[in-house]
This record gives structure tokens, C-alpha cells and sequence, in this order.
């Protein structure tokens, strides 16, 4: 009689998850190997969630960074989501019942674009670079910001996801979180371009070796016409 | 005679072209001058382009001028044979006097060429200045920060220690002087105080872990705008300041150690105090020069 109690209770379960994710199940199935059954972090392998909040939980799993594919390193990078999104929103709501930061708020319409540019030259250039195609750190790949919506960027400035440091409202108060978001939106997504070419955004080396390669190619080739006409 | 040269008497150039070749090279010999004022305002530095590539140009059209028309553009052709004929060798000394009696005023246009010569090549060697004091290093030494001078933020307003949370980058200024000085330049950071291992004599530098350092990188003098700080610290590096030049990477924890990269020295460490109001101040001078490193310095 037991035994097929517990046999119908499997059958059950499952459907029920179905209907309705479950949040606390999905983290035992999912994250519990390095973070631990009551997400108290397990010693060298993951941290403690308590006060991790919906902040740095959703950012994590929106942008596909957990859970950490081993293979590509200690780094969490950007991949495909591994839940689907009502399955997401269950386990964010969990790991909020934990405690810790709600997922911030951010308009990028409120914004504007020239404080976004500022602060985004002061706090965020150094690593990103100013068109916001990421770059390199010692130990880290600060990564491209073409992708992110507002919320994940809001999300990463708040939380401070792997070694970038976490900027706390009385440093970047709402509205250059607005100003910001709007300056990744009108400016990093959609560079201007007013020469026509961005020479992939990545700043001075590119241009130096279109300076070199094909405008010294262009010298070269007038200097030859030139002497071509002097022979005549 | 045969095969002699047919020597004609030299065109006389036209007098617009002297004048066009003075103006050019009185002009090319402003704008280097002009170039050397801008330089010496410490304007912006697309002028200087500009003012030197107008001087070359000017320059250009003088030259282009003067050997298009007012030097004889007659050539002459002939087989080769040796000039002892005296007859003949008078005939080119003639040419060639004739084709300088064609200039009117060649000693005129020689000293404007002079004095555009002299003017540009200033104005190339001037901006050698930029490399650093050549005599009195000493004054590379002097600071910005004194005991007592208070560390502002951006907008201007005056660094709260409870406003920099643990893991928090914040770039300062020295209140009240120049931005463009090197040394007026900080990064601030906060490390947890436990994680701190300063040297003995640094141990009150960081109250709360509240570390500044300068913004110079000591090896090309890059802003050092990178900090990187895990907020999980198994199997990561730990917290550090990164210059985007060249990767030289400091350690804020023992004071700016360099732990990666090129750069020579520590960064400066500046000593902070909390006064009353909780606000940030200078608790002393940095602990070395600030800047790129020059002959004058070997260790922070």
C-alpha cells in the first residue's frame, strides 16, 4: 500500500511541476550540487544565496551564466538560458525568499544620454571600453554589452557579477542608472558611425592599421602614379 | 660647334610668383609661430594639428611655387663632352647668374625662407618640452595633497566614508586643484579590513578598508580604471587595479604592490582620515611620486 503511494506521489509530481515550476524544486535539481541543498553555499565549490536576492539571480540565470559551465572556466559567461522563462521567475522567487536585493528598476527613457555617456566614460569604459564591446582584464573577460537588456544591465551595475565591482545607489543613483541604460541603448547598440565605418569599435589599434595598411596602401599607389608621369 | 648647348636668356619670372612665395613663407612662419603660442597656452591640441599642418602646407606652395615659376624651367639637352672650351663654360656661368637675375628679390625671399625654416623647425622642437622637466625633477615631487585636504567626487562633493561600501570604485579629486594636475587624480576603493596586509607604518592609511591611490599607472601613465573585485573569492583572482594600457595590475591590499605587468613601482598610496563630518581628508602625502616613472625614480 506504501509502495504504491509513493508510486502514485512520483507520478504526480512531476505533473504537478508541469503546471506550476516550482522554484525550490528546480534548485535542488540544479543548483544544489555547488550551492547546496538550503543554499548555504557548499566550501570551495558555490556561495552562500542568502542575500544574493532576485537581483543577482535572475542576472545569472537570464543571461544564461549559471550554472557554470565548467568547461568554459571559472568566468560565468553569456550562453543560452538554461530554463525557460516561467521556470526562470520560479527560481527567482526563491532565492528572493532568501533575502537580499529585488531586481532593480531601470527607464532608460527617464535617462539622458550625454550624463549616461559620462558616467559611463567614469565607472564602466575602463573595462567595457566606450563603445561597450568589453575588453580585457587581468584574470577576467569583461564581456560585450550589445546584448543586455536595460534590466540585466541594471542587474550587473547593482550586483557586480564575477570581478566587477558593485556600484550601490550613492554612487550611481536612479537616474544615471537611466542615463546609462539609455546610452548602451541609443549609443552601444546602435553606434552613430559618422564616418561610415566603425572599424569594429574596438578604438585605436584598428584605426592605427587602417592608417598604416590602407592609407599608407594609398600613398604608396600615388606616389607610384606620380613617378609613373615624371618617367613620361 | 657642334651638339653645344643652345643657351637662351632666362624667362623673367612673373612678379605674382615672387610674391605668392613671400607671403607663403612670411604666413608658413606665423603659423609656426602661432603653433608655439598654442602650445605654450597648453590648448587643445587638435589646434596644434592644425596650425602644423597649415605651416607644411604653406610651406609646400612656397616650394611648389618657387619651382614651377620662378626658376628657369628650360632643359637642354646634350651629349656628354667635358666643358674645357672657355667660351662655353662662360655661356653657363652666364645661364646660370641669368636664371638668378630672374628672381628680383632673391635676398628678400632667402630671408623669409630663412626665417620660415627657423620658425617651423622651433615649432617642431618645442613640444620636446612635453617630455618632462629636464632640469629641476624635484618639482615632480611636489604634491597636490597635503594633511588635511579633502577627497571630491566628480559633481564636486566631498567624499563620505559610510557612502563607499565594501567592493565599491569611486574616482576623486584633490578639493580645489587643478584636475589636469597627474596628482590630483584618485581611485578609491574598499577591501574588507580583515583582507588588508599594508606594511606596518601604512596600517592607518585605510580606515574601514578605505584605500586611495593614484590614478596613474607608474609605468606610461595610463588612468588605472580598472578594479576588479570577486565577490566570491574561491578559485578567483583576488581584488586588484588594473591600467587598461598594459595590464600592469596592483595590489590594493598591501598598498599597490605591482603583482602583473610592466610597471616599475607601486602605485602611490595617499593616507585618508575620517574627519568629524565623515568626511574623506588627506592624512599625509602620497608614498612616492606620482606618474610615469622618469630617471629620477627607481622605488615607490
Amino acid at each position: 500500500m506504501r509502495r504504491l503511494a509513493l508510486l502514485a506521489l512520483l507520478l504526480v509530481l512531476p505533473a504537478t511541476a508541469a503546471a506550476e515550476p516550482n522554484g525550490r524544486q528546480l534548485f535542488v535539481a540544479g543548483c544544489a550540487s555547488c550551492h547546496g541543498f538550503d543554499a548555504r553555499g557548499i566550501p570551495e565549490k558555490g556561495p552562500d544565496l542568502h542575500g544574493a536576492g532576485a537581483a543577482a539571480a535572475d542576472f545569472y540565470l537570464r543571461t544564461g551564466r549559471m550554472p557554470l559551465d565548467v568547461a568554459t572556466g571559472e568566468q560565468p559567461l553569456r550562453a543560452e538560458p538554461a530554463y525557460p522563462p516561467e521556470e526562470i521567475r520560479a527560481l527567482v522567487e526563491y532565492l528572493a525568499s532568501l533575502g537580499g536585493p529585488p531586481i532593480p528598476e531601470v527607464r532608460p527613457e527617464r535617462g539622458n544620454v550625454s550624463d549616461g555617456q559620462h558616467a559611463f566614460a567614469t565607472y564602466c569604459a575602463g573595462c567595457h571600453q566606450i563603445m561597450g564591446e568589453g575588453g580585457v582584464v587581468t584574470g577576467a573577460i569583461p564581456p560585450p554589452l550589445k546584448d543586455s537588456t536595460p534590466t540585466e544591465l541594471a542587474e550587473a551595475v547593482r550586483v557586480g557579477p564575477y570581478l566587477m565591482p558593485a556600484f550601490g545607489e550613492r554612487q550611481i543613483d536612479q537616474h544615471t542608472l537611466d542615463s546609462i541604460a539609455l546610452y548602451v541603448e541609443r549609443v552601444v547598440k546602435s553606434p552613430p558611425d559618422r564616418g561610415g565605418w566603425g572599424i569594429g569599435h574596438i578604438g585605436p589599434i584598428p584605426e592605427g592599421m587602417v592608417a598604416w595598411l590602407l592609407a599608407g596602401g594609398a600613398l604608396l599607389a600615388v606616389a607610384r602614379i606620380i613617378g609613373r608621369r615624371m618617367e613620361r | 660647334m657642334r651638339g653645344a648647348p643652345k643657351l637662351l636668356p632666362a624667362a623673367r619670372a612673373p612678379r605674382w610668383a615672387e610674391l605668392v612665395v613671400l607671403w607663403a613663407l612670411l604666413l608658413a612662419a606665423a603659423v609656426a609661430a602661432a603653433f608655439i603660442a598654442v602650445y605654450a597656452l597648453g590648448a587643445d591640441t587638435q589646434w596644434l594639428g592644425l596650425l602644423l599642418g597649415a605651416a607644411f602646407a604653406l610651406l609646400a606652395v612656397g616650394a611648389i611655387v618657387t619651382a614651377k615659376a620662378l626658376v628657369p624651367q628650360e632643359q637642354k639637352e646634350e651629349e656628354r663632352h667635358s666643358l674645357d672650351h672657355d667660351r662655353e663654360a662662360l655661356d653657363v656661368a652666364v645661364y646660370v647668374q641669368e636664371a638668378e637675375e630672374g628672381i628680383t628679390r632673391s635676398r628678400l625671399l632667402k630671408r623669409a625662407a630663412g626665417v620660415a625654416g627657423l620658425t617651423v623647425t622651433g615649432a617642431l622642437l618645442v613640444p620636446l618640452a612635453s617630455c618632462g622637466p629636464f632640469l629641476d625633477v624635484q618639482q615632480l615631487r611636489r604634491m597636490a595633497w597635503q594633511r588635511g585636504r579633502r577627497l571630491v567626487d566628480d559633481a564636486g562633493r566631498p567624499l563620505l566614508a559610510e557612502e563607499i561600501e565594501v567592493g565599491a570604485m569611486v574616482p576623486a579629486f584633490a578639493e580645489g586643484v587643478d584636475r589636469k594636475r597627474l596628482d590630483a587624480s584618485l581611485l578609491v576603493v574598499r577591501l574588507e579590513e580583515a583582507d588588508l596586509r599594508l606594511p606596518r607604518e601604512r596600517e592607518a592609511w585605510a580606515p574601514g578598508g578605505i584605500l586611495a591611490f593614484s590614478k596613474i599607472c607608474t609605468h606610461a601613465g595610463c588612468a588605472v580604471s580598472m578594479f576588479r573585485f570577486p565577490h566570491y573569492d574561491v578559485n578567483v583572482p583576488r581584488p586588484a587595479l588594473v591600467c587598461p594600457c598594459h595590464y600592469s595590475t596592483f595590489d590594493p591590499a598591501t598598498g599597490g604592490d605591482v603583482i602583473f605587468g610592466p610597471a616599475g613601482r607601486p602605485l602611490p598610496q595617499l593616507p585618508v582620515a575620517v574627519d568629524e563630518r565623515g568626511e574623506l581628508r588627506a592624512a599625509g602625502r602620497m608614498s612616492g611620486p606620482v606618474g610615469p616613472s622618469w630617471w629620477g625614480v627607481q622605488r615607490g
